[in-house]
């Protein structure tokens, strides 16, 4: 599948300020059964956002109205445990674009690039301007620039740069795939293969 | 210019360098499970393509099939689901499988090494963070995402940044009652559940060298659980010797050749490491968790760590200062990737033989593959087993992380030889405590947690 183009983006954010966010919380094992890569947004953070008789948790940010917006806001080392790519699904298949923190675990990184959503690692200091900021006021504004690669808190005008690697990019931006990109070097790799014989 | 042996294994697999940082690094073995391969297939077959190299790819159900009467047909539902999707996907594609039945069925990380398909020197991925348990080989192994696995079935190649590399050296001996899985439980609780990531580990010394293949493959298998891409550890005579004669290890002339390459893979004197540690293996005891990150970790005469997260504590239903020693257990679950081989079977058997298990606990003992149970009734590990109340289970994943029907109840304490204490890892609510084989036997025979040393006079 190609991904969307990842278009220039003002939102707002939803903050779940909780550090090692793993990816058992963000979609526990015993939703990983379907063989579809549809609908998983559905039970996104699902034992934290519902009881075990299926009533919202008051107090969770994906249950208080007043949190919208298409960036998610976690605390450091965002994505750890598992390398479920259910994970990338479930956080895009809600809605979200972006997922901001100080810090994310390897494979989680690879697996939302790959998906089309974006990882935008900030500083500590930053990632917790982000979060008063929305505690302050939870319809702020934020803007995401990936051409320009800065993150930006609307009202202050306080920006920050973020890395990403440039053939990722690339894809993002152009919203082309790695697999289109492995077939067409085909023949380097038979030529790679001849070479180890 | 010296190299460490992560750098040997990885440039050597090195198809062309990109622009940004990443590699096409070609993949010798694919390994796939039910779980994360589906979607890869629909992609592959939407696009209209081919697998590249399907006999570089080794298929197995483990996630989620039953572990009893698995002669039985399986309910429908989800779980069957998945489980046909594999069997038609491997049919459609060429990929040979070891469906539930076959007497080479297992956890896709026990049965890769037992058949020979895991080898020093090579790259080997899988939808599966656990892949680093191949690491033990000296073989560049990690856990790619379903976007990966089908890049890999397309092109039998991945992209990827070279990771940073990573030595943690553990010299002297171990003490009495500590094994594979404490050395990596204290490892991580040293560096935490974040310390390896970006990193490669290579682990190192006396200590790790004295371990078996089972050994090393548990530490390794866990280096996933400090962050990190992967473990790896140097192959040896152990490892040769582990490897030699296996269904699908070279043979005759092939195996000389193999053999002087791997040889040649290991970290040279003056090679450089981007982070190193250093721990005295004297240091270790045996090893618990009290919290829900498998850095969490303590020796299992020790206390709760004041200032521990209280979020965690609250879950796990401990106080900080408290000790492990006494506490209450519910159930004991012996199993996974991570301690589910033949040696962790003897272990725990050894330890409980002319003892009974504890009438207040639920104890599932689960094999890592077909070879592994056949191997423990073989050695009359399974009478021993019966005759102290315990039953033994069919190969899978199990209650390590309940995507089949073994789940631990809310609430209850389940002292488990598997790889994540995750909040619901082992089912809703269920509080887990991650330990080694010998812990769990204490555990299961008095019902709370018990040093090992003292109730089995190591």
């Amino acid at each position: 599948m190609s991904i969307p183009k990842f278009e220039k983006m003002v939102s707002c954010a939803v903050p779940v300020n909780i550090e090692n966010i793993d990816t058992d919380q963000i979609i526990p094992a015993r939703f990983l059964k379907a063989v579809k890569r549809e609908g998983f947004g559905d039970n996104l953070f699902r034992d934290w956002r519902y009881d075990s008789n299926n009533n919202k948790i008051s107090g969770f940010a994906l249950n208080e109205s007043k949190y919208t917006g298409s960036i998610l806001v976690g605390a450091k080392n965002f994505g750890c445990g598992s390398s479920r790519e259910h994970a990338a699904w479930a956080i895009y298949d809600y809605g979200f674009k972006v997922v901001i923190s100080s810090f994310f675990a390897d494979i989680f990184k690879n697996n939302a690039l790959n998906n089309g959503l974006l990882p935008i690692q900030v500083s500590e200091d930053f990632l917790a301007k982000v979060f008063a900021q929305i505690e302050n006021d939870p319809q702020a504004k934020f803007e995401v620039d990936l051409e320009k690669q800065t993150f930006t808190i609307c009202s202050t005008g306080e920006s920050t740069g973020f890395d990403i690697d440039a053939y990722k990019k690339e894809c993002l931006l152009n919203g082309y795939d790695d697999v289109d990109y492995l077939v067409s070097i085909h023949p380097e790799i038979e030529s790679f293969e001849a070479s180890r014989k | 210019m010296a190299k460490t042996l992560f750098d040997k294994v990885w440039d050597a697999h090195v198809v062309k360098k990109l622009d940004g940082g990443r590699d096409v690094l070609y993949i010798d073995r694919q390994y796939i499970h039910e779980v994360t391969s589906p979607v890869a297939f629909s992609g592959l077959r939407d696009r209209g393509l081919k697998i590249f190299r399907p006999s570089q790819i080794t298929a197995t159900p483990d996630h989620n099939v039953p572990t009893i009467d698995q002669h039985l047909p399986l309910e429908p539902g989800e779980s069957k689901d998945q489980l046909d999707a594999l069997t038609a996907n491997c049919g459609e594609f060429g990929v040979q499988m070891f469906g539930l039945g076959n007497d080479k069925h297992g956890v896709v990380h026990i049965i890769g090494p037992e058949l020979g398909f895991t080898q020093p020197g090579m790259t080997i991925v899988c939808g599966d963070s656990h892949t680093s348990t191949h690491g033990a080989f000296g073989a560049v192994a990690f856990g790619i995402g379903t976007s990966e696995v089908e890049m890999v079935f397309a092109s039998q190649c991945i992209l990827q940044p070279k990771p940073k590399t990573m030595r943690i050296t553990v010299d002297g001996e171990l003490r009495k009652g500590v094994g594979a899985k404490d050395i990596v439980l204290y490892i991580i609780s040293k560096i935490s559940a974040s310390g390896g990531t970006g990193h490669f580990i290579e682990f190192a010394g006396s200590a790790i060298r004295s371990l078996s293949m089972e050994g090393r493959m548990t530490v390794c298998n866990m280096s996933i659980e400090s962050g990190a891409r992967g473990g790896i550890i140097a192959p040896d005579e152990i490892t040769f010797e582990y490897v030699k004669g296996r269904e699908n290890a070279p043979k005759g002339a092939d195996w000389d050749k193999a053999l002087a390459y791997w040889k040649t893979i290991y970290t040279d004197a003056d090679a450089k490491f981007d982070t190193e540690y250093t721990f005295d293996a004297a240091d270790i005891e045996p090893m618990i968790t009290y919290g829900t990150n498998p850095g969490m970790g303590i020796g299992i005469t020790g206390n709760i760590p004041a200032g521990s997260d209280a979020k965690a504590l609250e879950y796990m239903g401990f106080k900080e200062g408290e000790a492990m020693l006494g506490k209450n257990i519910d159930y004991v679950f012996v199993g996974s990737c991570t301690n589910g081989r033949i040696e962790d079977f003897r272990e725990f058997a050894n330890a409980v033989k002319g003892r009974r298990k504890a009438d207040n606990v639920v104890a599932w003992l689960v094999p890592g593959s077909k070879m592994v149970e056949k191997q423990a009734y073989e050695e009359g590990i399974v009478d021993i087993l019966k005759e102290a109340g315990f039953e033994f289970r069919q190969p899978g994943c199990s209650a390590c992380l309940a995507m089949n029907a073994d789940k631990i109840p809310a609430g209850k304490y389940s002292v488990s030889t598997s790889n994540r204490n995750f909040e619901g890892r082992q089912g809703p609510g269920a509080r887990t405590l991650l330990a080694g084989p010998l812990v769990a036997a204490a555990a299961a025979v008095t019902g709370k947690i018990t040093d090992p040393r003292e109730l089995f006079n190591l």
